[in-house]
């Protein structure tokens, strides 16, 4: 954990960084998107729950994205 | 196979088709126009006597051997000078031509010393068979000194770890000196003086040591006396036997004559015929092999069921029943994903396959990720997004055809240097190079070598730079469109998005600290200059945009139209020797071998039927996400194989937090490195003297590996992996490493034509290998890209998070030297580390002022993270503000204060951009006398 904020946290916010310059549902797709290639499914998880939590640490495009990969494709 | 010498044409061969004719001793011949007639008598099977002659170099015409009649020239013209003409008829022996021979040879050896029965050289010198071929029975002058003024009583210069110069022995035919110049393109050797006084020198009154020399031992191989002599065979006497394999080092793949005595390792001589090197090595390559017989080398298993017991020599036996249960155990208690492997680019393709099989077959889940993860990650994810597939475009002959190298953030005269010699010999040709990178490295500006502009900017802007040369392509008018049109997708969208303002080189300016219209010309010379290639190195990839730069690179390469043909390209310098090929293996979290998603239900298939287990369709965790979930709890066990993460991998406080919260760690490896500390199980692994598989380069070439001996530890690594997989309850078992290519090749379509059958055939073979090209692709994308079209993709610069500050106020960057490899595990042990003992921070004159530190100085070097103290050495090369270090030594362990910071796309760590604090330690630390016996020991 880095300065307080979990991992999975950290990396979407960086993540959520790179599709600043899109709309949010554009980004929040995007994001979903890489992380259902790429990340393992406990780190999905986490930020899954995380976001669910209210946490306020979460970029609010990440926090879409969690929702997305939430939600049934 | 018994010695093999390799045919010596005399001269290079000459490109074009065999049009002219002529006959040489009653022989006809058909050679390329501009063949020399000594290379075509040699075609025509004459041997022409030579002695400054070889055909890696020039001709140079100095021994007057080769003299020959030719009909209708006046004289006896030397053939290695003579290039052939339509109809020429040439006779090379006769009694004229004999005598003149004798002649020549009666003075050279007249001050030659006489010892060939003991010389070191006997049975391989070309003095003493020219005496034979030419029949020299007598020597009119006497020999030594009773033929007056000699040579004889020059010393020996043996500075060198590797070679001595026994200037006695030498002819001076200019050989040693040829090759420094057109074969490494160093120029450290020269001839010094005039008439008798001529002598080889290095450099101006300094022994080879402390010469510009490289030690890559091109002279070595050229000399044809004893003259420059390697030391083992000096030592141990000329080999017998080759054994043709592969350099374990770098990604340039170098191929060598292994040379042997019985079992005994003699010397490592680069291999003419080899695709990467074509004849030609570095001082590690070439010279650096005897960790492989260290005594560190641990040859026995060792268990230890917690870290604090000492480590106990057990059977394989029992090191594999005691790995397999435990792996089982901690499966069973805290689930399927609770465990995990680590590949490595040491490693040969099939050891690679193995385990990244057993991770997906036997643990059940995709946790295997590879040391590729922390260098060149973003190459496979940029590469694939643009072109569609995860690997470089060229092979490394297309530089020959470059007229612009953009070369950024890659220093291949340390890092690939084979490499970096052949890109000289182009730039010294003409070719015009591009620097990007923050240090002035040596391409910048060296001899006969200077780049036409270096664009020195701050570290972490590479993306804004990358989008600043787009953009003068863009709004300048300089835009391939017929490439772009009929080869590409999706580049109106990103040609609207790079031509904004915040793009331009004016507004960059600010952020790199580039002056615009340095990137402005930059720019036009890589759009209009001709062939233009890009080569690029960790400086690109290793930054939270790594990915971004490599699209961005890509586009601009694909917007001017550089992609599909000899000469262009955009080409990643891998930093091990199998990174591309441990990445080629499946051994990424989320990819099956070949690139291949595991979501992809086909694919998964082929493997679930083959190997008979369902395979997860989900990623599984990347090296950084392994050590997290050690720290979170969820993942307790790791096999890591020949990588020492301790080491290698950023903050390593964090690797450290990790690795000992794991409840198994099985490491797989030479020696007891720094990863081991942590381990419970230590599996003895194979140098590559004794591996038996294949290595993928940074062209895409496969090349074998031949082993020259048994294993010392008795196994293959693959065999122990596959005995884990066993004794874990799956029957995984394979006869030899050529059966698991079969494997590979039957499930991967881009290694579909691959075998050790048809490698040995062909030397080696670039992927894709298949029915439509099967005897490889040197080159990739020439009528369309993998993908179909080139994907255009926009790379918004966002500046990294890392960030110099008040109490961190200097930027630190990493790289390496040319005489040590990575973590140093096997140049540590080797005499390379006379040349670099330890590791040593690089700081610029101003900031070293502002602190006080002088050259040599003790300074601790901190950043948010961590602290670590190692010697300053004062340096312009970087900016003010700038320092820079390399990672070759444990003691300093500059991975101690990089940070978490990653790529965003691939996790691979930012180790080019740590905001840090230098200071001078005014007292010698404690442990200094420590720290000293360290780097000691390290020189036996």
């Amino acid at each position: 954990m880095s300065g307080g904020v979990p991992p999975y946290v950290r990396l979407a916010n960086e993540i959520a960084a790179q599709f600043a310059h899109r709309t949010p549902d554009e980004a929040a797709t995007a994001i979903a998107n890489h992380l259902k290639a790429v990340w393992d499914p406990r780190m999905k998880q986490a930020l899954i729950t995380h976001a669910n939590s209210g946490a306020t640490d979460l970029d609010p495009t990440a926090a879409l994205a969690a929702k997305k990969l939430q939600a049934p494709s | 196979m018994t010695l093999l010498k390799e045919p010596d044409f005399g001269t290079p061969a000459r490109p074009g088709a065999a049009t002219t004719e002529l006959t040489i001793d009653g022989v006809t011949v058909k050679v390329p126009p501009g063949t020399s007639v000594m290379r075509a008598a040699k075609e025509a099977g004459v041997d022409v006597p030579k002695l400054c002659a070889t055909d890696n170099l020039e001709a140079f015409g100095s021994c007057r051997l080769c003299v020959v009649e030719i009909d209708g020239v006046k004289g006896t013209p030397a053939s290695c000078t003579t290039p052939v003409r339509e109809g020429m008829v040439v006779r090379t022996q006769n009694e004229r031509l004999g005598k003149l021979r004798r002649g020549v040879m009666e003075l050279y050896i007249s001050d030659h010393p006489l010892d060939c029965l003991t010389c070191s050289a006997n049975g391989d010198c070309e003095l003493q068979d020219m005496a034979g071929v030419t029949g020299l029975r007598e020597v009119r002058y006497g020999s030594g000194v009773e033929a007056g003024a000699n040579h004889l009583d020059l010393p020996t210069d043996s500075s060198n770890p590797y070679f001595d110069f026994e200037a006695s022995k030498c002819i001076a035919c200019s050989r040693c000196v040829r090759a420094c110049d057109e074969v490494q393109g160093t120029l450290a050797l020269t001839i010094e003086g005039r008439g008798f006084d001529s002598k080889v020198a290095a450099g101006a009154g300094v022994s080879f040591f402390d010469s510009d020399c490289v030690s890559c031992g091109a002279c070595v191989q050229a000399c044809p006396t004893a003259t420059l002599q390697e030391k083992s065979v000096v030592e141990l006497g000329m080999p017998t036997r080759t054994v043709l394999t592969t350099c374990a080092y770098c990604g340039v793949g170098c191929s060598f004559k292994a040379e042997l005595r019985g079992d005994e390792l003699v010397r490592m001589v680069p291999y003419k015929n080899g695709g990467a090197n074509e004849g030609h090595s570095c001082v590690k390559g070439r010279f650096a092999f005897g960790y492989a017989s260290h005594p560190d080398r641990v040859l026995e298993p060792m268990v230890r069921n917690t870290l604090s017991e000492p480590w106990r020599k057990v059977s394989w036996e029992e090191a594999i029943g005691f790995t397999a249960r435990r792996l089982r155990e901690i499966q069973a208690a805290h689930g399927q994903g609770s465990i995990g492997a680590i590949t490595s680019s040491r490693t040969t393709n099939e050891e690679v396959y193995a385990v990244q099989k057993m991770v997906r077959a036997v643990f059940g889940n995709n946790n295997v990720d590879t040391c590729a993860r922390v260098c060149h990650s973003p190459t496979g994810y940029g590469l694939k997004q643009t072109f569609g597939e995860s690997a470089g475009t060229q092979d490394f002959r297309s530089v020959d055809d470059s007229d612009v190298i953009l070369l950024i953030g890659s220093n291949p005269t340390d890092a690939h240097p084979v490499f970096g010699s052949r890109m000289k010999q182009r730039l010294r040709q003409g070719a015009k190079l591009i620097v990007v990178d923050p240090r002035r490295i040596d391409l910048v500006r060296s001899p006969h070598v200077e780049a036409a502009y270096h664009l020195e900017l701050a570290p972490g802007t590479n993306v804004a730079i990358v989008n600043a040369l787009a953009h003068v392509v863009v709004t300048e008018g300089l835009v391939d469109r017929e490439f772009v049109a009929s080869r590409c997708e999706d580049f109106e969208a990103w040609e609207a998005f790079i031509a904004q303002p915040e793009h331009s080189p004016e507004a960059v300016s600010d952020i790199s600290g580039v002056p615009a219209e340095k990137i402005r010309e930059a720019a036009r010379l890589y759009a209009t200059g001709g062939n233009a290639a890009i080569y690029y190195g960790l400086g690109v990839t290793e930054h939270s945009q790594g990915s971004t730069m490599v699209m961005g690179m890509a586009n601009l390469a694909m917007a001017t139209g550089n992609i599909g043909r000899p000469g262009v390209g955009v080409n990643p310098m891998r930093g091990q020797n199998n990174v591309q090929g441990s990445c080629d293996m499946g051994s990424f979290p989320h990819e099956l071998p070949g690139y291949r998603h595991v979501s992809d239900d086909d694919v998964r298939d082929i493997y679930e039927k083959l190997w008979g287990t369902p395979i997860l369709n989900e990623p599984g965790l990347r090296i950084p996400n392994m050590f997290d979930a050690a720290i979170d709890g969820s993942f307790k066990a790791l096999f890591v194989q020949g990588e020492d993460i301790a080491q290698s991998d950023p903050n390593t406080q964090h690797v450290f937090a990790a690795l000992g919260a794991l409840e198994l760690l099985v490491v797989q490896d030479l020696f007891v490195n720094e990863t081991a500390k942590f381990a419970h199980v230590l599996l003895p692994g194979t140098s590559f003297l004794e591996k038996d598989g294949t290595f993928t380069n940074a062209e895409r070439r496969i090349n074998r590996v031949r082993p020259i001996m048994a294993p010392r530890t008795g196994k293959q690594e693959w065999e122990i992996v596959c005995e884990i997989a066993q004794a874990m309850g799956y029957p995984m078992h394979y006869d030899s490493a050529a059966q698991i290519m079969d494997e590979i090749a039957l499930t991967t379509p881009t290694f579909a034509g691959v075998s050790f059958a048809r490698l040995d055939e062909l030397g080696s073979i670039q992927w894709p290998c298949n029915v439509e090209h099967p005897s490889g692709t040197p080159i990739m994308h020439e009528d369309e890209f993998t993908r179909g079209k080139g994907r255009f993709m926009e790379t918004v610069y966002v500046p990294t998070s890392e960030r110099s500050t008040r109490k961190f106020p200097l930027i630190l960057t990493t790289g390496r030297i040319l005489s040590q490899y990575n973590v140093g595990a096997q140049t540590r042990r080797t005499a390379n580390v006379a040349w670099h003992a330890e590791d040593v921070l690089e700081i610029h004159p101003h900031d070293a002022e502002v602190r006080g530190v002088s050259d040599g100085d003790l300074v601790a070097l901190s950043s948010r993270v961590g602290r670590t103290e190692l010697r300053a050495r004062i340096s312009d090369r970087m900016p003010v503000g700038v320092c820079y270090t390399t990672f070759h030594h444990p003691v300093s362990g500059a991975n101690v204060v990089t940070t978490d910071n990653s790529d965003w796309a691939t996790n691979c760590p930012e180790y080019k951009v740590t905001a840090v604090q230098v200071d001078l330690v005014p007292e010698p630390v404690a442990d200094e006398a420590a720290r000293e016996a360290v780097v000691a020991g390290g020189n036996r």
